[in-house]
């Protein structure tokens, strides 16, 4: 009786990379680690139909197989076994690549029917299904995953890259906004484990504007770029480098900045490849934004529902996911704003009350509102309204410092704090992003808030790389809402 | 002759898919861009030959006929009968293929049709983008959310 095996997966390529490298009838000695040697008979080509491979497995069997049908417009062949030394008779198979339109991704369908002595039957078709196709899957997806096929073994190598030029964002002093000018510059190639990285769109952080006005000269000394995180394209990619080819969709957040420039290398560990889903503005405006409310709702926050949070700027780049987010959560939130505009949108993303204030002043509201203050206070603001949140601050209260747009929080006496009982943090996002494995996961539950309609697309302001400056002087000035993106 | 070829991989067993997608009167449960639906003439809605008559959110009304339904291969083929489209010869099929690597299927969706010289970019976008990309992803969000 002839048994039937079929095995499917879906491999993370496009149908063209996947079938380039199967349409090879000889290739199999390369990417799949049960074979050991392989070779097609008669000084064929692999691409002929009817050619015969024979090949010998790691374990000492040796097999002869014929291509009888190769179909580039299906993406698709066939080939039997004409002699071996596995008891297999009858042996036909047939492998079938379709495209997965909406992410770019490969459907791999393999399936075959054969024949083998009574009592056999299992051991051969364990031996086939999962010693052979699924295996093959796990070979293959490494060997793409590795570029193996972009470079195969032998082959002249790939030409040298040259250096690219490039626009940057180069502080020649601190200050403010009018310090930041754009030049020209070059990129070299990309070093052992960077990816050059064709910048769309960047994403602009208040951080940012600390770096601009000379707070941290250690982590931004002159001359300098700055900028955190982007979104677009990788041209080249670095020796040591997997998972990664030039024209993949990516984006990144980068604890060290430079991210204000058309072209830049970054290191392969921090950047993410994005979904189909996710265009590169969004990606700009959400990552290090997503990341940071993911961060604060999930680890240091710890959301309950019914917990009390107090978000200010919640019309802001943060503000908005959180807010949006906490609420998902169930958590109450009141946020703070500085115009009617900010409120009706910091309304329509979460918030159950919203304060508009100018000068700081929120507490008694905060504390009528919620009974005896908040359980949360995500606090951008910094020292000019340091009274005023820790006056918001219910009892055991959790006061999150995440920052000082007003200027330096000056330092926090103990006593304080223990006079409510209350917790002070200074989180820095990039350490809740310590390995690659925790920031796809943080950046996988940003993309899967979006597509759920958890997290709302978040309006964005636009400016071009020249008019960075225009930007910095807009988030400064409290009047922009939602995201700011520079557009490379 | 047009074709518009549309696929995904959605999170979960081909046969909790089909079950979602089987009913050819249906629609209504599962699309989000469908109003109402109803079969012509009393006729069951997995008799080969039964007729759908349905109107989209936007009000326009279509009716299609089940040419063939196959639950072994999780599979069904109809075409337009009548549609405020302008799209003539109008076959689509719409197929499950399990993903034997874990509780996940393959979906594809694909549209013959022919209509006049100048609009096919046009009802290229709206059939795959809209009314096939549309479904798998409502799809995508119903097994998400499970």
């Amino acid at each position: 009786m002839l048994q039937r095996v079929i095995r499917s997966t879906v491999i993370d390529a496009p149908v063209e990379r996947v079938w380039a490298v199967l349409r090879d009838f000889n290739s199999h000695d390369q990417w799949h680690d049960i074979v050991a040697q392989s070779r097609i008979e008669a000084g064929q080509a692999s691409s002929q139909v009817g050619c015969v491979r024979a090949f010998t497995l790691k374990d000492g069997h040796f097999i002869r197989e014929q291509l009888l049908t190769l179909d580039d417009a299906q993406h698709k062949f066939t080939y039997c076994i004409v002699e071996a030394t596995v008891p297999l008779e009858r042996y036909v198979s047939t492998v079938t690549l379709k495209p997965v339109t909406d992410g770019r991704r490969t459907f791999w369908h393999w399936e075959s029917t054969f024949a083998s002595p009574s009592g056999r039957e299992n051991e051969l078709r364990d031996m086939v299904a999962k010693g052979v196709y699924e295996a093959g899957f796990e070979n293959l997806r490494r060997y793409l995953e590795r570029g193996a096929d972009l470079r195969a073994p032998g082959s002249a190598p790939m030409p040298v890259a040259l250096p690219q030029p490039c626009r940057r964002v180069m502080l020649s002093a601190y200050g403010g906004p009018e310090v930041l000018v754009v030049g020209e510059g070059e990129v070299p190639p990309p070093g052992p484990g960077q990816l050059r990285i064709r910048q769309r769109a960047i994403g602009v952080n208040y951080f940012d504007v600390y770096l601009r006005r000379g707070w941290m000269p250690s982590l931004l000394p002159l001359p300098g770029t700055p900028g955190m995180e982007a979104a677009g394209t990788v041209i080249d990619v670095g020796d040591g480098v997997t998972g990664f080819m030039s024209g993949d969709r990516v984006a990144y957040m980068a604890p060290q900045p430079g991210a204000y420039a058309s072209v830049r290398n970054v290191a392969a560990d921090l950047v993410l490849r994005l979904p189909a889903a996710v265009d590169d503005e969004v990606a700009a405006a959400l990552l290090l934004k997503g990341v940071t409310a993911d961060y604060l709702l999930r680890d240091l926050g710890r959301v309950q529902p019914g917990a009390r949070w107090l978000v200010h700027a919640a019309a802001g780049g943060v503000g908005l996911v959180l807010c949006s987010w906490a609420q998902r959560m169930g958590a109450r939130v009141v946020g703070t704003v500085s115009s009617e505009d900010k409120a009706r949108l910091a309304r329509e993303n979460g918030c159950e009350y919203v304060i508009v204030t100018r000068d700081y002043r929120f507490a008694e509201a905060v504390q009528r509102h919620f009974g005896d203050g908040a359980d949360v206070i995500v606090d951008g603001l910094g020292d000019a309204a340091r009274q005023e949140n820790f006056n918001a601050l219910a009892p055991c209260g959790h006061w999150i410092s995440l920052g000082q747009a007003t200027g330096a929080l000056q330092p926090i006496d103990p006593d304080l704090l223990a006079s409510k009982s209350a917790t002070f943090s200074r989180p820095v996002a990039f350490a809740y992003v310590a390995t690659r494995a925790r920031l796809a996961e943080r950046a996988q539950r940003v993309w899967d808030g979006l597509a759920d309609g958890s997290i709302k697309r978040p309006p964005i302001e636009r400016y071009s790389l020249e008019a960075a400056s225009g930007a910095h002087e807009r988030l400064e000035s409290r009047r922009s809402t939602g995201a700011l993106v520079l557009v490379a | 002759m047009i074709r518009v070829y549309v696929s995904s991989v959605i999170e979960a067993s081909a046969d909790s898919v089909w079950a979602r997608i089987r009913d050819f009167n249906g629609l209504p449960s599962w699309h989000p861009m469908i109003a109402d639906s109803r079969i012509e003439n009393q006729q069951p809605s997995d008799r080969v030959g039964c007729v759908r008559h349905f109107h989209t959110r936007d009000g326009g009304m279509i009716r299609e006929r089940l040419l063939a339904l196959s639950d072994y291969d999780f599979a069904c083929t109809y075409e337009i009968v009548e549609s405020p489209m302008g799209v003539e010869h109008y076959v689509a099929t719409l197929k499950l293929t399990p993903v034997t690597d874990g509780d996940r299927c393959f979906a594809e969706w694909s549209a013959e049709f022919d209509c006049a010289e100048g609009r096919e970019r046009e009802l290229t976008d709206l059939i795959g983008g809209g009314v096939f990309q549309g479904g798998f992803d409502a799809l995508k969000r119903h097994f998400a959310r499970r």
